[in-house]
């Protein structure tokens, strides 16, 4: 896919949950470009020392009917903080689309649970969004620390059937998303016995990485593929530093251009 | 329009402007963003005989005004690049230059040989500065004799242009370059990236995975500057120079203080789009003070 270096403007900013910033971008001269669900964007921090290089951000949602392109920030450094900063009507310089982008399903009977901890969840909106568009309805499994930290839930809702946990039980479940009861659910994890059973084809999976080994691992047991977003760390986000590589059955693997988003069974896990 | 030719030995670019090893790829990674036509030149990833892993993760860590990485000199190895990147890199129409390591004289020359035979590789820049590999690397280029070693063995075999990438992690760089120059090297670069570390106060451990890296991007400009500036006093062959640029008119300093032709590495991480902008610059710069060409502007700053 051909990438862009363009100047967004912010259209609107907000804070979804304490902590995090969500940023509506928009490109007011023409039609943002095509971009894939699970691929990113780096985006360019001016003036601090401390901030030298881009940061990767995954696409949180792109809006056609608006021209919007939605960036979900989990506020942690000085780069973060300087996003979570930016007035409305700033100019953001961004480099997209970057990376790869999760499997899209291939057939309408294609049944895929998207399960999503932390900001993880963020790439996992537009994954549903498209898969909707295609006909095929998401189910989203999403872990957080507590309620106030469940991210964009009436979004997700919107779009398909969502199963929470959290780790205080104050929402959902209470444990980790590998506790989720939907994985002792005969319906949705066994071979079809009648037609009112839809059992997973595949398990997209974007949050902190030791959520993503545990998910590997059930989808092995459960013998579905899986796929994971990775966030390693990186400096170009296009395939020249070899900085963000990830040990896989292939050796050192760009995380920024053969990833983010890799086959499970290709990792090291 | 100025005339920005400049010469490195035989090889002739058409701007004194070519990007870094290690940071633009094969240069087709940035090909949506620039016309890779418009470069003086692009040096490839650094290449080794044998193909090699790199480091472990993680291999970079942002420090102020810049970076280190331990990357440590991940490819393919040189007969992939041969058979698979070459074929590639043969229609962009600027000069390739290969960047060429190794762990030992023999190595480093038979690594040489295999892409002296690639009839649109112009010259190559051999990479003895690497901080960030165990084995040979910077090894032959902190000791006039060890840096002496790896280009004779190169020289005897690499009929073309022969630049040689030095490492500012030494006492004397000048004596490194004469060294080299006496041995028949065309030309020098400098400066490979200043070894470094940072430490992680939360997790109380080294940040990068082998402990050390090396660091780069306009922290180091100052001292890159000076290493070109000794270096063009110390040596008669062409300086090409390196380190922080991330403008035209940084770029313009380091012609001034006596490079022939600048790199662009770490820049290219936070705009692809630099390296087409500081030829652009550069010619302003000329256009502004009067000059007809790149060439008049070559040392000068050492005439005040």
């Amino acid at each position: 896919m051909r990438k862009y270096i363009l100047d967004l403007v912010l259209r609107r900013t907000s804070e979804p949950c304490p902590g995090y910033v969500l940023l509506q971008l928009t490109d007011p001269e023409r039609p943002l470009p095509d971009m894939l669900p699970g691929q990113f964007v780096q985006v360019r921090i001016d003036g601090s020392p401390s901030t030298f290089l881009r940061r990767p951000v995954s696409i949180n949602l792109v809006r056609r009917e608006c021209n919007e392109l939605w960036l979900l920030v989990h506020v942690v450094g000085a780069g973060t903080r300087a996003l979570a900063g930016l007035r409305e009507g700033a100019m953001v310089n961004v480099l997209l689309p970057l990376g790869n982008g999760f499997t899209l399903p291939r057939l309408s009977d294609d049944r895929l649970l998207l399960v999503g901890g932390g900001v993880g969840t963020a790439p996992l909106l537009y994954l549903g969004q498209e898969m909707l568009r295609m006909g095929v309805r998401p189910v989203f499994l999403l872990g957080a620390r507590s309620a106030s930290d469940l991210l964009q839930l009436d979004l997700f809702r919107q779009l398909g059937d969502v199963y929470l946990t959290t780790e205080d039980g104050s929402a959902g479940e209470r444990g980790f998303v590998t506790q989720h009861s939907i994985w002792q659910t005969s319906q949705f994890f066994s071979a079809p016995a009648s037609t009112s059973s839809h059992p997973f084809t595949r398990i997209c999976t974007c949050g902190p990485k030791p959520m993503m080994m545990a998910v590997a691992r059930l989808a092995r047991e459960k013998g579905i593929p899986c796929e994971a977003s990775l966030e390693n760390l990186m400096a170009c986000g296009l395939g020249a530093c070899l900085c963000c590589v990830e040990d896989t059955t292939d050796g050192h693997l760009c995380v920024c251009t053969e990833g983010p988003v890799f086959s499970t069974d290709k990792l090291k896990w | 329009m100025a005339d920005l030719t400049t010469h490195l030995g035989a090889l002739t670019l058409k701007n004194p402007v070519l990007t870094a090893s290690g940071t633009f790829g094969y240069g087709t990674e940035f090909a949506d963003f620039i016309d890779l036509s418009r470069l003086g030149g692009i040096i490839v990833k650094g290449t080794t005989l044998e193909p090699r892993e790199g480091n472990p993760y993680p291999r970079m860590a942002e420090t102020a005004h810049g970076m280190l990485n331990c990357v440590g000199l991940q490819n393919k190895g040189v007969d992939y690049f041969c058979s698979h990147i070459y074929p590639q890199v043969r229609e962009i129409a600027t000069a390739v230059l290969v960047n060429v390591s190794g762990n030992s004289p023999e190595n480093y020359a038979e690594c040489a040989r295999r892409i002296a035979a690639l009839d649109n590789i112009p010259a190559i820049e051999l990479n003895i500065s690497c901080p960030n590999v165990r084995q040979g690397g910077m090894a032959f280029g902190v000791t006039p004799e060890g840096a002496a070693s790896v280009v004779r063995a190169v020289r005897a075999v690499y009929p073309k242009t022969l630049i040689v990438k030095l490492s500012p992690n030494v006492t004397s760089i000048a004596d490194i370059a004469r060294a080299v120059e006496a041995e028949g090297a065309d030309a020098v670069s400098l400066i490979n990236t200043l070894m470094g570390m940072a430490i992680d106060a939360e997790r109380r451990r080294p940040f990068l995975s082998i402990g050390t890296g090396g660091l780069s991007g306009p922290a180091v400009k100052p001292v890159a500057l000076r290493m070109v500036w000794q270096v063009f006093e110390a040596i008669q062959i062409p300086v090409v120079g390196l380190g922080g640029i991330m403008n035209a008119t940084d770029a313009v300093e380091f012609l001034l203080a006596g490079a022939s032709a600048i790199e662009i590495g770490t820049a290219n991480f936070i705009d692809p789009t630099v390296s087409v902008k500081v030829v652009d610059g550069i010619n302003d710069y000329l256009a502004r003070h009067g000059f007809a060409s790149v060439s008049d502007i070559i040392g000068i700053a050492h005439q005040a």
